[in-house]
């Protein structure tokens, strides 16, 4: 039976931990995600997991020892955001080389400078193509579900790589929602006990971990991981029916919200989707067929289904909450043109990048895409496919 | 306890084989080895190292020389690394997730550059929390894997490839930093410096001091580099002799705080010894540049003097 309760996301994020009960956990305080150690510590200390809390001196430290932990034989944890992901970005690295199945709890924050501690993507994006398998979340639900299933995907022995989970930095982790909690005993059942086949702490079998990798192996070694990521697509599905079939929720790569019969469509990842849907409602009401498919697996990026699900659209915007700072397109629009190009799809599309900073984007900014969709669809013109939604212009 | 080190360095199989490719008369290899044979031959061990010479040259896929399990994530963060290895023993140990009548020990190595540099923040971190395991530092005084640039623990006028004895500046500026007496600001249970000399009898005795006493551990182990310091490979023991009956590097330990001088040279050889078969200084036995043997010769003997009042301290 579920529970109901009312959590914040980074409550969210701790309780799925707690429930895990992780062997390790290595993390330092940042904003907004430094609530999830300080909630995670007083589990430890009240006995409540079996958990070796590593309070170390920073996140360079604190993805080190999980790599040590995870290599030893442990299930290892941690969660960070913006800098703090960038400070073990050397580590995140190594951590994926070394198929460890570490997983983080990412909330998601500008990355600096200049410095400012509220929500885009900046700080997952800067990790993209480390190796991770990255999910998204739209709310403290979701955050939850994705932590529950993570250990599932990223131990499968056909997959064997870390996992991060993202949300959105004080829009969701630090927001108050309802949410359905799962029996600790039930969470056990479904995660199950982590058996991997080669470990540091096996004094049967003692093991090398983290050669120095000459030009003869390192891109058969790098191609590998490559597979393990194509390979975490089906692990994820397949975790996500038996997740269905437990819970009733369901996910899949990405979620579609009247999609099926919309003519324009916005593509985008975490909260904003919330805000999308409400404002679909209400053009719906008006007669505009407006959709929107919501990334939760951006990498790997399922690139074939994503192109299928847009091919009917008359014209499509995908939202940024990274600036790429390239002169061109944001990296989800560059994903998503690439996947249409790719599978001969080719409708209008434009990018936006938006809510940098924690910028608020309202219901208003998204309608006013999809007006921006709909003169496209109609022109079939489009003047400048990089664009701002949000940015405050000097007035003339 | 009585024991007989030949017989041990005869008999204890050698966790460290044969194989690797440092070079001929660095000093690591033996130090390693012989830190090792401290290992009580029942016990597991896991070992972590940082970036250097002695990972990249004994751990190269699909190689390696270390008979026990060991780990390399990157150059600054072994101590971190290894941290994470203890924590995982300690969690799995209490949850009955490992065999209860095994035991394993953690042994970190990482040369200066990885220890006193960029490593520091890491090797402190790690200490302060107070896991179980021994951080060894190999101290070469200077970058050798990257080709010789100077470190914190690079001796003053010392010419490295970035420290380069010039027309102007005559090697390296500054004095190296005490990272010993640093780790001691960490109160830990063990500390010590030791060097392979005298048979390798202080090594062997700190090294088992470090592993098997409870808490972080630290040696700080004097290691000298043919390339860098420019010395003929098979005068390897002799530069360990000379760095020791100078006083440069002294032989000493601290207990809880407490200090204590293991070897006191009957007669303390004029560092000139130490320098001279060196090619790193050889700019300072110039004409004209007989200062900087009288400065060297001063740092030591104010270092020197240093370490007995420290030790008369912990007496008193």
């Amino acid at each position: 039976m579920s529970i109901r309760e009312r959590l914040s996301g980074n409550e969210a994020a701790a309780t799925a931990m707690k429930q895990i009960n992780p062997d390790v956990v290595a993390a330092f305080p940042i904003t907004p995600s430094t609530e999830i150690p300080q909630y995670f510590s007083t589990f430890v200390s009240n006995g409540l997991v079996d958990t070796e809390f590593v309070a170390v001196e920073s996140e360079h430290s604190a993805m080190s020892a999980c790599i040590g932990a995870e290599a030893a034989g442990a299930r290892a944890m941690t969660a960070t955001s913006a800098n703090g992901l960038s400070l073990m970005w050397e580590m995140i690295y190594i951590a994926s080389s070394l198929r460890l199945p570490i997983v983080l709890s990412l909330v998601n924050r500008a990355v600096s400078g200049p410095l400012n501690i509220h929500n885009d993507h900046s700080d997952a994006m800067g990790v993209r193509d480390a190796g991770w398998i990255m999910l998204f979340s739209e709310n403290n639900q979701e955050a939850y579900d994705n932590l529950l299933m993570a250990h599932r995907i990223a131990e499968n022995e056909n997959v064997l790589l870390p996992l991060m989970v993202c949300q959105d930095g004080f829009i969701t982790s630090h927001s108050i929602e309802n949410i359905e909690l799962e029996e600790d005993s039930e969470v056990k059942k479904f995660v199950g006990e982590y058996h991997p086949k080669h470990y540091l702490l096996n004094d049967k079998e003692p093991i090398a971990v983290g050669p120095l990798d000459v030009q003869s192996y390192l891109f058969e070694h790098k191609a590998q991981q490559a597979e393990a990521m194509k390979a975490a697509k089906d692990v994820i599905l397949q975790v996500a029916k038996d997740f269905e079939n437990w819970t009733g929720r369901h996910y899949g790569l990405f979620e579609e919200y009247m999609l099926d019969d919309s003519e324009v469509a916005i593509v985008c990842m975490n909260s904003t989707a919330g805000t999308a849907k409400s404002v679909i409602n209400d053009l719906r009401k008006k007669g505009i067929k407006a959709g929107l498919l919501k990334i939760r697996v951006y990498r790997p990026f399922p690139y074939e289904e994503v192109a299928n699900a847009l091919s009917n659209q008359k014209a499509v915007a995908v939202l940024d909450k990274a600036d790429s700072l390239n002169g061109m397109g944001s990296a989800l629009f560059e994903d998503v043109t690439s996947s249409m190009y790719v599978a001969g799809k080719h409708v209008p599309m434009v990018n936006y990048v938006y809510g940098i900073g924690g910028r608020d984007t309202t219901s208003k900014d998204i309608e006013s895409v999809y007006n921006d969709l709909i003169e496209v669809a109609k022109s079939g013109k489009i003047d400048n496919p990089y664009r701002y939604l949000g940015l405050r212009r000097e007035e003339n | 306890m009585p024991y007989n080190l030949k017989e041990i360095v005869a008999k204890k199989p050698s966790r460290f084989t044969e194989g690797h490719r440092m070079c001929a008369g660095c000093g690591a290899p033996p130090v390693a080895r012989m830190i090792l044979r401290a290992l009580k031959e029942e016990d597991h061990a896991v070992i972590a190292g940082a970036t250097g010479c002695m990972e990249v040259s004994t751990f190269i896929y699909p190689y390696t020389s270390w008979t026990d399990s060991f780990i390399h994530t990157a150059f600054e963060c072994a101590a971190a690394t290894l941290s994470g290895v203890e924590s995982a023993y300690v969690s799995m140990k209490k949850q009955g997730k490992l065999p209860n009548d095994k035991h394993t020990k953690f042994i970190a190595f990482g040369g200066d550059g990885g220890t006193y540099d960029i490593g520091l923040q890491s090797l402190s971190g790690a200490m302060e929390r107070g896991h179980d395991l021994t951080y060894v530092c190999y101290d070469n005084g200077a970058y050798m894997n990257t080709g010789i640039q100077r470190s914190s623990a690079t001796p003053k006028f010392a010419d490295t490839t970035t420290s380069p004895a010039g027309k102007v500046i005559p090697g390296k500026a500054q004095v190296r930093k005490d990272l010993t007496k640093v780790m001691n600001g960490h109160h830990l249970p063990y500390i010590a410096q030791t060097a392979a000399y005298m048979n390798f009898k202080d090594l062997y005795e700190k090294a088992e001091k470090a592993i098997y006493t409870e808490g972080p551990t630290f040696l700080n182990v004097f290691s000298p580099c043919p390339r860098g310091w420019g010395y003929p490979t098979d005068e390897l023991m002799t530069i360990n002799k000379l760095a020791v009956e100078t006083c440069y590097w002294p032989l000493y330990e601290i207990v809880d705080g407490v200090y204590h001088i293991t070897y006191k040279p009957a007669k303390k050889l004029p560092v000139e010894e130490f320098l001279k078969p060196q090619k790193r200084f050889k700019h300072m036995f110039l004409p004209g540049n007989e200062w900087m043997i009288e400065e060297f010769q001063r740092i030591v003997d104010m270092r020197w003097q240093e370490l007995l009042d420290l030790e008369k301290m912990g007496q008193e």
